[in-house]
C-alpha cells in the first residue's frame, strides 16, 4: 500500500538542511584560488565622473586588479532590459555595468577591486579617488516627469522610460454618466525587498575551454544564462550558471545583474574564480527595489454603489535604469488587474514609466498586482462611503458571479474559475462580520478607536502562455520543462526547469510524483537550479513554478504511466486494454495480486531485458508545458486594527486570510505561503519604505532603519480556504506565492482609515508610522471622541518595561 | 560590512585594559561590541586598537548590598533580566533589562557599554537616571563614583577620562512596602491589576516606551518612581529618554505629582508638565520628528505612571 501524499501537510524535506546550517549558499562555496572583488559604489545620487585615479588601490596589499567602466567598455555589452512592452516607446537607455562618465544613482557601480582576501579589497576601495561633479538628483516619479526636472538620460525626455495604456469599454462615457465618482492619489511607497540571503555571484572561466561557469543566487539561472551571454558574448552553450541554496527572492532576484557580469569579467580577465558577494549596506542599493508608484485613480459607479468604470493615471519609478523585467509590472501586471475580482464594464490605465536618480526598481512579490488590489479596493470603500453602504455590501454587489471555465473581463484577460463571493462568505462567517461591527462600534462610544478592513481580490499569475509573453514584449517563453527518470531501483530523480528558493517545491513536487505513479515521496529527489543538469526553464517567478512547472512534471509522469502501462502489459502478456493502475500497481483487470509495481517496471525498463517490440529502454520522459492560460487565484481578507489617538500607534489585532488557489499540493506549506505573504504586505503597510533625501541618500539604509515586519508585532494569521480548480492546467492548480502580499497591505490599510474615519481622517501615506497617524488625526482636528484614551494603547508593541 | 584593519588585545585584568589605553593611542574598550563593531563594520568608527575586556571576570556580577545593587559593567541585559536578587531588590531594573532589544543583544550587550556609549536614547540612560544610580570607573589614579546625574556629557559622550575604565553600576533598591505591588509591575498583558491606587504605600516603578519598529531601539521612554503613602504621593522621580542629547529628569513633573492624590486625572496633568523640562533641544529623525516626541514624550510618562500605581487598564 503506497500513501498517497498529494494534498497531505508532511514537513518541508528542504527544512533540515535549512535550519541546520547544512545548506550551501553562493558565498559558501569556495574553490582553489578563490579571489575576492568589492564593488566601489556612487556615493551621490546623481554625478559627473571627471576623473578616477585607481593607482593607490592597485599598490595596496593584496591588491591583484582594479577596473573601471573604462576597461569593461567593449568587453561587457550594456545590461539589457528584457520586457520591451510593444506600442509604449520603450527606452531601453544604456545601461553600462559599470557607470562611463556619469553616476545615476547611489549605489552605481563605479570601480571594481579585486584582491586575495575581502578585507583588502574593502580597503583598497578606499583609495580610489574620484573627482565627482554632483549633478541635481530627482526622486520623485511625478516630479521627475515635470518641466525642469533633472534629466537622467539624453534619449529618454522628461524621464520618459515609457508610456503604455491599457483600456477596454469607455472610461469617457462611464465617469460622464456616474451618479458617484470617487478619487485618490495613492503613494506606493519604494520597498527594499531584504532577502535574508543577499546577492552574491562566482565566477570562473576556463580560457582553454571558452567556458564560463557562475553560481549565482538567483530565482532564474537558464534566464541568467541567456542574458550572460548576451552580455560577455560567450556562447550560450559555454555558459553554465547554477543556482545553489538560495536564500529568498521575492523578486530581487529575477534580474541578471550588472555585479554578476563585472565579476565575471574580472573572473575571465585574471584566469582565477572570483567572488562577490554584497554586503547587507550593499544590498540596499544595489539589489532591486520594488512599488514606487505615484497614481491618480477614480471610480465611477452608480448611486446604489454599483461600479461602472475604473481608471488611473500613475507615474511609476523605474530607478535609474531598466532592470531586466522591470517595464512589465506597472504595466502588464498590474494595468490588466483593474477589473479585480469585480464586473467593470470601463477600464483604463494609464501608465508612465520614469527614471529617477535611485535604485532600479524590478519585481516585488506581488509585482503590479498589489498595487493593482490597493486602488480597487481603496476605491470601493470610498465608494462605500459615498453612496452610505457597507463596504461589504458594496464588494458583493460588483462580483463576478461563479463560473467554472473561463470569465471575459473588460481588459481583455479572460479568469480561469472563480467563486469570489464564496471565499467572501467564508471570511464574513469565520470573522463573525455583523458581530464585529456590533462590537467597533461599542467600542467607539468608549473611546476604542477600532478599524476593520475587509479586501476581495483576483490576481494574475501562473505565468503564462508563452504565445501572450511574445504579444507583450517579454524577452522569452514562459513555457516549462520537467523531465522524470526512474532509476533500476525504483527511485525517481526529477529535473526541472524552474528554480525554487524557498517555496518548498522539492516537497511538493515529490508529492506530485507520488500521487501521478504511487511512488513514496521519499523515493523522489528533485533536481533544480543548474542549467548543465537541468532541462531548460524560464525561472521562480510570478506564483508560476507549481502550475506550469507543475504541470510540465505531471504531464512527464503520465508519459511514464503510458510506457509503464504497455511494458506491463507486454510482460503480463495482456492485452493493454486490459492494464489497470491503482496506487503505483499495474495489473491485468481482476487481478490486482499478480501486477507488476512500478519499481517492477522501472527495474525491467532499465536493464532492457524483455521489452515489447520497438519499445526503447529506459523509464524517462520529458514534457515541454506551456499553459494555455494564467492562473487567477483569490480570496477574501479581513484586518481588525486598534489605534491608540494619543500617539497613533498601531496594533494589528487580528488577520483572516481566505484564498482559493485550487487543489492545494501541500495545505502546510501553502499556510507558510499565505503567512509569509500577509506580513510582507503588512509591512508595506506598516512598517517599509524607501526613504531618499533631496541628493539621493537613502536615509532607510540599514536594518536600524528599515523596519522590516517581526514576529511579535503582527498577530496569528487565521488562514482558509476553499478549492475551485482552474481548467486551463493539468493539476488544476494556481499560484499562492504572491496573494498574501496582493491582499494584505490594502486589507490593513483599510481597517486603519476605517478605525480613523470617525475623527474624519480619510488617507494617510504609508508606512502608516505612529507618527504620521497622530499627525493625521491632529490635522483632522484632535482627537475628540475618546474619553478615555489611557485604557488602551499601552498594549502590543509598546513595551512597557519588559518585552513580550 | 568589513571592518578597517585594527590592532587587538585582550586584557587579562582592569589595570592592564588601563595600562593598555594609556599606551595606545586611539583605542577603544570592546565589551560586548553591540555598539562598537557594528560602527567599525560601517566604517564609521576606526580605532586603531582594541582592547578587549570581554573576558574579565571582574567585572561580573550582581551583588545586593546596603540598600544599593553592584552591577558590574560587563553583566550582559539578560543576565540582570534574570538576576533573582535584582528582580527582589529593584524590579523596574530587572524588567527595563529584560526590554532590552531582542535576546540576541541581551546575551551579548552589557551594562556598561551601553552606558558609556552614551546613545540618548538608551533604556539604561533614563532608568539609572530616574534611580539616581552612579557609575564606577577606574583609571591610573584610581576609582571613583560618578553621579548619573553628571555621568552623560551629550550625545554619545560621557564623563569618563580616555584612560578610565567604567567597572560597575551602583543603583539603590526600591523601598518596600506592605503588599509588595512595588516589585509586581502591572505591565504584563492581562495581568489583572486587582487594587486601586488607594492602597499604594512604598516606591513603585515603572518604565514606558516607544521602541523603534527596526532597531527595536527606544525611541521615547518614560520612567517614573513614585513614593505613595495612603494613595497620595509623597514624592516622584520622573526621566525621559530620547528627546534631549542625554536622559532628562523632569522636575516640574515631579513637583507637580508631589502631595497629589493618585488618580489618573492627577498623573496626566502632572505627565503635561513636562514640556517646561524639555527645553528646546529636542531631536528628531525620520521615524519621529522632534515635534512629534514632544508632543508624545508625556503620553509615555502617562502610561508609565498609570502603570506604576495600577490604574492602567488593559
Amino acid at each position: 500500500m503506497t500513501t498517497r501524499l498529494f494534498g497531505s501537510g508532511i514537513r518541508r524535506r528542504e527544512d533540515p538542511r535549512l535550519i541546520t546550517g547544512q545548506a550551501s549558499y553562493t558565498d559558501d562555496i569556495k574553490l582553489a584560488g578563490l579571489v575576492h572583488a568589492a564593488i566601489l559604489r556612487s556615493p551621490h545620487g546623481h554625478a559627473r565622473i571627471n576623473s578616477i585615479d585607481t593607482s593607490a588601490a592597485a599598490a595596496a596589499p593584496g591588491v591583484i586588479a582594479v577596473y573601471t567602466g573604462a576597461d569593461t567598455e567593449g568587453v561587457l555589452n550594456p545590461m539589457p532590459c528584457a520586457w520591451v512592452i510593444p506600442d509604449s516607446d520603450v527606452k531601453a537607455v544604456a545601461y553600462p555595468p559599470i557607470a562611463r562618465d556619469v553616476v545615476r544613482y547611489v549605489g552605481d557601480a563605479v570601480a571594481v577591486v579585486v584582491a586575495e582576501d575581502r578585507y583588502q579589497a574593502e580597503d583598497a576601495l578606499e583609495l580610489i579617488t574620484v573627482d565627482y561633479e554632483p549633478l541635481p538628483t530627482v526622486i520623485n516619479p511625478e516630479a521627475a516627469m515635470q518641466e525642469g526636472a533633472p534629466q537622467l538620460h539624453e534619449d529618454a525626455p522628461s524621464n520618459q522610460a515609457f508610456h503604455w495604456v491599457a483600456a477596454g469599454g469607455d472610461t469617457d462615457d462611464a465617469f460622464a454618466n456616474a451618479d458617484v465618482v470617487v478619487r485618490d492619489t495613492i503613494i506606493q511607497q519604494k520597498l527594499i525587498p531584504n532577502p535574508m540571503e543577499p546577492r552574491s555571484a562566482i565566477a570562473t572561466y576556463v580560457p582553454a575551454m571558452g567556458e564560463l561557469t557562475i553560481w549565482n543566487t538567483t530565482q532564474n539561472p537558464h534566464i541568467a544564462r541567456f542574458v550572460t551571454c548576451l552580455v560577455t558574448g560567450i556562447p550560450e552553450h559555454k555558459i553554465r550558471v547554477i543556482a545553489p541554496e538560495v536564500g529568498g527572492g521575492f523578486g530581487a532576484k529575477i534580474a541578471v545583474y550588472a555585479w554578476d557580469m563585472v565579476t565575471a569579467f574580472c573572473a575571465m580577465k585574471l584566469g582565477r574564480p572570483v567572488k562577490w558577494t554584497e554586503t547587507r549596506s550593499e544590498n540596499f542599493v544595489s539589489t532591486t527595489h520594488g512599488r514606487d508608484h505615484v497614481e491618480y485613480v477614480e471610480m465611477a459607479a452608480n448611486s446604489d454603489g454599483r461600479v461602472t468604470g475604473v481608471r488611473s493615471v500613475v507615474y511609476a519609478g523605474m530607478g535609474a535604469y531598466l532592470s531586466t523585467a522591470a517595464p512589465g509590472i506597472p504595466t502588464i501586471l498590474h494595468g490588466l488587474m483593474y477589473s479585480g475580482p469585480y464586473d467593470i464594464a470601463n477600464i483604463k490605465a494609464d501608465i508612465y514609466g520614469v527614471f529617477t536618480n535611485s535604485t532600479p526598481v524590478e519585481a516585488y512579490r506581488g509585482a503590479g498586482r498589489p498595487e493593482a488590489t490597493f486602488l480597487l479596493e481603496r476605491l470601493m470603500d470610498l465608494v462605500a462611503a459615498e453612496v452610505g453602504k457597507d463596504p461589504v455590501e458594496v464588494r458583493r454587489m460588483n462580483l463576478i458571479p461563479k463560473f467554472e471555465n473561463g470569465h471575459d473581463v473588460a481588459i481583455g484577460l479572460t479568469y480561469d474559475s472563480g467563486d469570489y463571493e464564496g471565499v467572501l462568505n467564508v471570511a464574513l462567517e469565520h470573522v463573525n462580520y455583523d458581530q464585529l461591527r456590533h462590537d467597533q462600534a461599542h467600542g467607539r462610544e468608549h473611546g476604542r478607536l477600532t478599524g476593520i478592513g475587509v479586501s476581495c481580490y483576483c490576481e494574475i499569475c501562473g505565468l503564462g502562455p508563452s504565445q501572450v509573453a511574445g504579444a507583450v514584449g517579454f524577452g522569452g517563453g514562459l513555457w516549462e520543462s520537467a523531465t522524470v527518470r526512474f532509476y533500476a531501483t525504483g527511485k525517481v530523480n526529477v529535473f526541472i526547469g524552474t528554480s525554487p528558493h524557498g517555496q518548498g517545491e522539492e516537497t511538493t513536487f515529490a508529492q506530485i510524483m507520488s500521487e501521478e505513479l504511487g511512488v513514496p515521496v521519499d523515493d523522489v529527489e528533485v533536481i533544480h537550479g543548474d542549467t548543465d543538469t537541468t532541462p531548460m526553464g524560464w525561472g521562480t517567478y510570478g506564483s508560476r513554478t507549481t502550475v506550469v512547472g507543475g504541470g510540465a512534471l505531471a504531464l512527464s509522469a503520465r508519459k511514464i504511466k503510458d510506457k509503464a502501462i504497455t511494458l506491463a502489459a507486454h510482460l503480463l502478456e495482456a492485452a493493454e486494454a486490459d492494464i489497470e493502475y491503482e496506487d503505483g500497481n499495474f495489473f491485468v483487470r481482476g487481478a490486482p495480486d499478480n501486477g507488476k509495481t512500478i519499481q517492477e517496471i522501472a527495474l525491467m525498463a532499465n536493464v532492457a531485458w524483455n521489452m515489447p517490440e520497438g519499445m526503447e529502454p529506459g523509464l524517462e520522459a520529458t514534457t515541454f508545458y506551456d499553459p494555455p492560460n494564467f492562473s487567477y487565484p483569490f480570496g477574501a481578507h479581513v484586518a481588525v486594527v486598534n489605534v491608540d489617538p494619543d500617539n497613533g500607534h498601531i496594533v494589528l489585532e487580528r488577520y483572516v486570510a481566505v484564498d482559493d488557489c485550487g487543489p492545494q499540493i501541500n495545505p502546510m506549506i501553502v499556510e507558510g505561503q499565505v503567512h509569509g505573504g500577509v506580513v510582507q504586505g503588512a509591512g508595506q503597510a506598516l512598517w517599509e519604505g524607501a526613504v531618499y533625501d533631496d541628493n539621493g541618500q537613502l536615509l532607510t539604509g540599514s536594518m536600524l532603519d528599515y523596519a522590516l515586519p517581526r514576529a511579535h508585532l503582527v498577530p496569528d494569521i487565521e488562514t482558509l480556504s476553499t478549492v475551485t480548480p482552474s481548467p486551463h492546467n493539468p493539476l488544476g492548480v494556481k499560484g499562492i506565492g504572491e496573494t498574501g502580499t496582493i491582499a494584505s497591505t490594502v486589507t490593513i490599510y483599510n481597517a486603519v482609515i476605517d478605525a480613523l474615519r470617525p475623527l474624519g481622517v480619510t488617507r494617510l501615506e504609508m508606512p502608516l508610522t505612529p507618527e504620521r497617524v497622530w499627525r493625521a488625526i491632529q490635522e483632522a482636528g484632535g482627537h475628540h471622541g475618546h474619553g478615555h484614551s489611557h485604557s488602551h494603547g499601552h498594549d502590543h508593541g509598546h513595551d512597557h518595561g519588559h518585552g513580550h | 560590512m568589513y571592518t578597517p584593519d585594527f590592532h587587538y588585545h585582550k586584557a587579562g585584568s582592569v589595570a592592564e585594559a588601563i595600562e593598555m589605553l594609556g599606551h595606545h593611542e586611539d583605542s577603544r574598550l570592546l565589551a560586548g561590541g553591540h555598539s562598537l563593531l557594528p560602527l567599525m563594520r560601517l566604517r564609521l568608527a576606526r580605532p586603531a586598537t582594541l582592547i578587549d575586556i570581554g573576558g574579565l571576570d571582574e567585572l561580573r556580577g550582581i551583588r545586593v548590598h546596603d540598600g544599593h545593587i553592584h552591577i558590574g559593567a560587563l553583566t550582559t541585559h539578560g543576565e540582570i533580566a534574570r538576576s533573582h536578587d535584582v528582580q527582589h531588590a529593584n524590579p523596574l531594573v530587572a524588567e527595563v533589562a529584560g526590554g532590552i532589544g531582542d535576546p540576541q543583544v541581551r546575551n551579548r550587550g552589557t551594562i556598561g557599554g551601553n552606558l558609556a556609549h552614551a546613545d540618548p536614547a538608551s533604556d539604561w540612560g533614563t532608568i539609572i537616571t530616574v534611580m539616581e544610580g552612579s557609575v564606577e570607573v577606574q583609571g591610573p589614579s584610581g576609582s571613583r563614583s560618578i553621579d548619573i546625574a553628571d555621568f552623560f556629557q551629550g550625545a554619545f559622550s560621557t564623563a569618563v577620562a580616555d584612560d578610565e575604565i567604567v567597572t560597575g553600576i551602583r543603583v539603590p533598591t526600591l523601598v518596600r512596602q506592605g503588599h509588595g505591588h512595588g516589585h509586581d509591575h502591572g505591565h504584563d498583558h492581562g495581568h489583572d491589576h486587582g487594587h486601586g491606587a488607594e492602597s499604594i504605600s512604598g516606591e513603585v516603578g515603572e518604565y514606558a516606551k516607544m521602541s523603534h519598529p527596526a532597531s527595536f531601539y527606544p525611541v521615547i521612554g518614560g520612567a517614573v518612581v513614585i513614593n505613595a503613602e495612603g494613595g497620595r504621593c509623597v514624592s516622584a522621580r520622573v526621566a525621559v529618554g530620547g528627546l534631549v542629547p542625554t536622559p532628562r529628569r523632569a522636575p516640574s513633573v515631579e513637583a507637580a505629582l508631589a502631595g497629589q492624590e493618585l488618580t489618573a486625572g492627577n498623573l496626566e496633568a502632572a505627565a503635561n508638565q513636562l514640556a517646561s523640562d524639555l527645553g528646546d533641544e529636542i531631536i528628531g529623525d525620520i521615524f519621529a520628528s522632534a515635534d512629534y516626541r514632544r508632543a508624545i514624550a508625556p503620553v509615555e510618562v502617562k502610561h508609565a505612571m498609570l502603570h506604576a500605581i495600577g490604574l492602567a487598564h488593559h
